[in-house]
């Protein structure tokens, strides 16, 4: 008997690129192409408008900022976390290991109410803090929070898997040929994790710009200071001003792909100088 | 081996076609809306699931039919957009005329004329807007001049997000204008009232959170129906924190209903919706819609009722020399007077 073994470079121009053609148009493609089209609705000047206005303007600096600061924070939180599920043993571990994929499927908007309660000046974690004078609810310390927790699984389930593929004899000869535990880690180690780290991190703040369930309901939503961008979408829907909204819509978009395409682009080069 | 791989091949392309027919057939089981639906907003899924118990068993009675009436509810704003995106609606009560005359202008679903095919312009009840404070009343708040000074912390829903939150901002609004026949110095009013304002809520349910449990705030401006609501919920659960505080004047919100003409006839619901809605303005109904502390239509039952709804002096949209046409153009689009608040703060 023999076994045929087909290559997987060959171009298969029947079913597959009719698959695949047809499910990233009805899911992807044609949704997209339909917001594009839709705010070119209102013109050239309308779009511009749309971005003259200081509500917008305001409200897509907050989102862009706390989608950083959140990123940069899950970066180190997810990272640490995903090392720590990897690397040691504890009791109930693999209880902590699915509790990850929490924000995933929690409506976030249940999510939104929770932090909201506890970081609140009535809450337990927020009265502690307004003691000191601090609020955290409805203000965008309060957004960087909701952002850390429906983010940061994505920075941990891009690490880890990387982590446990990382040979132990790696680290194992670095330290035998005399290196500190910094220099094991610094030179060794994250050469290997920063290209998904990146990802990760590129795929939290791609989704902290669009959060809207949970941050609607602990960021106070004040024009000008709290007001992020999906609730100004929001806004304008609700004025049936669709086109608006899509523009808002759109630039979102767009500059969430130029982010994902740099991180893109760093990982790929990070990655080649790997090989 | 050949063979089987053949058959292998058959078998699974059967098998696909097969599931697909089934998948299309329990989708559009599901989605085939043969049942009467009712497209609401927020504050009425109580009233409304009352009112549906009473006049099925009516229904039932005269025409010997049984049939199940579905509840959608959301922000009004929100709801009116699903129904001109189709979603099936036989009638649609909703926090505004506007948001129901955008369904007829937007989707055609509903005549233009809407207003005048049922008693008292389509609106069964009507609500107001009042205050909701903390027991202690430690800041004084009696009326809508005592919110807009500096210091006061106010609750209040966004204007853009939320229909009830319009007729906070044109109840405050009217308030000055009437007082101050002014119409310049009425806005300066609404400036002050949001700049007192310390946390937006998308909706009314959400403000009243965070007013009530999250303890935010020192007033909350709301409907008359969901402060009773929360003094209910709370004198439930042995609280006594609250107090209900009603300004010297008001604003009428009027809270209007419509049959989708279209679709209820498409659907061959049409007069099963009309003679729904009638029943909002029956005897029964009023009593009903005033135990849910909606303000009644009816003169009898509304005095019956009069112990839950003190009296106060109303106004109304057309008071202000205001439609919501222009209302919404004036204060609530884009570049109008809410935006203008928050652009020089």
């Amino acid at each position: 008997m023999q076994i045929e073994t087909r290559p997987y470079k060959k171009i298969h121009l029947g079913i597959s690129l009719g698959l695949t053609v047809f499910y990233s148009s009805a899911v992807v493609i044609i949704p997209l192409l339909g917001l594009f089209f839709h705010s070119l609705g209102i013109g050239m000047t309308g779009i511009l408008e749309v971005f003259t206005d200081e509500r917008i303007r305001s409200a897509l600096y907050l989102s862009f900022t706390v989608g950083f600061v959140s990123a940069i924070l899950n970066l180190f939180i997810g990272f640490l976390f995903a090392w720590v599920l990897v690397r040691y043993q504890f009791p109930f571990k693999k209880f902590f290991d699915t509790l990850v994929d929490l924000p995933f499927t929690l409506p976030t908007a249940v999510a939104g109410i929770a932090l909201t309660t506890i970081y609140s000046q009535t809450g337990i974690v927020g009265s502690a803090f307004a003691k000191w004078g601090i609020q955290i609810a409805y203000t965008p310390i309060g957004i960087v929070i909701a952002l850390v927790f429906i983010g940061f699984p994505f920075v941990v389930r891009t690490v880890q898997p990387v982590i446990e593929e990382l040979p132990k004899e790696l680290e194992e000869s670095a330290r035998c040929l005399g290196a500190t535990p910094f220099q094991t880690f610094y030179k060794v180690l994250l050469p290997e994790l920063w290209p998904s780290l990146l990802a990760g991190t590129g795929m939290a703040f791609a989704r902290s710009i669009g959060e809207y369930g949970s941050v609607v309901f602990i960021s106070g939503n004040l024009p000008g200071k709290t007001e992020i961008l999906p609730l100004l979408i929001v806004t304008k829907l609700e004025q049936y001003e669709y086109e608006k909204a899509t523009s808002i819509a759109l630039v979102m978009l767009l500059t969430s792909f130029f982010f994902m395409f740099i991180i893109n682009l760093l990982q790929e080069r990070a990655s080649k100088k790997l090989a | 081996m050949k063979k089987i791989s053949q058959f292998l091949q058959f078998k699974p392309s059967i098998s696909v076609i097969l599931s697909i027919l089934l998948g299309i057939g329990t989708f559009s089981s599901l989605f085939s809306q043969e049942s009467f639906l009712h497209v609401s907003f927020d504050p009425t899924r109580e009233l409304y699931e009352e009112i549906n118990k009473t006049f099925l068993t009516q229904w039932k009675q005269k025409k010997g039919e049984e049939f199940s009436i579905q509840q959608s509810h959301g922000g009004s704003g929100k709801q009116a957009r699903a129904v001109i995106d189709g979603l099936e609606a036989d009638v649609v009560s909703l926090a505004l005329s506007y948001d129901i005359d955008s369904i007829a202008s937007k989707s055609k679903l509903i005549e233009s004329n809407w207003q005048t095919k049922l008693p008292n312009k389509s609106t069964p009840y009507y609500s107001t807007i009042i205050f909701l404070v903390r027991k202690s009343n430690s800041k004084k708040i009696k009326d809508w001049d005592d919110i807009v000074k500096p210091g006061i912390s106010v609750i209040t829903p966004n204007p853009k997000t939320s229909g009830g939150a319009r007729w906070n901002y044109l109840a405050a609004y009217g308030y000055a204008k009437r007082k101050y026949k002014s119409d310049e110095k009425a806005i300066d009013f609404v400036k002050a009232l949001f700049q007192n304002t310390s946390v937006l809520d998308t909706g009314a349910r959400g403000s009243t959170t965070t007013f009530v449990n999250r303890k935010i705030g020192d007033v909350l401006i709301t409907w008359e129906n969901e402060a009773k609501l929360a003094l209910d919920e709370e004198k439930r659960s042995g609280k006594n924190s609250l107090e209900v505080i009603y300004p010297s004047e008001s604003i009428k919100a009027e809270t209007p209903v419509a049959v989708v003409t279209k679709t209820a006839t498409e659907k061959g619901n049409l007069e099963k919706a009309t003679a729904y809605l009638e029943f909002l303005f029956t005897k029964e109904g009023q009593t009903i819609i005033a135990k849910h502390f909606f303000r009644p239509i009816d003169p009898a039952i509304a005095k019956s009722s009069a112990k839950e709804f003190p009296n106060l002096k109303l106004f109304s949209l057309s008071d202000l020399g205001e439609t919501w046409e222009t209302a919404q153009k004036k204060h609530f689009a884009d570049g109008g007077v809410f935006d203008a608040i928050y652009k020089t703060k």
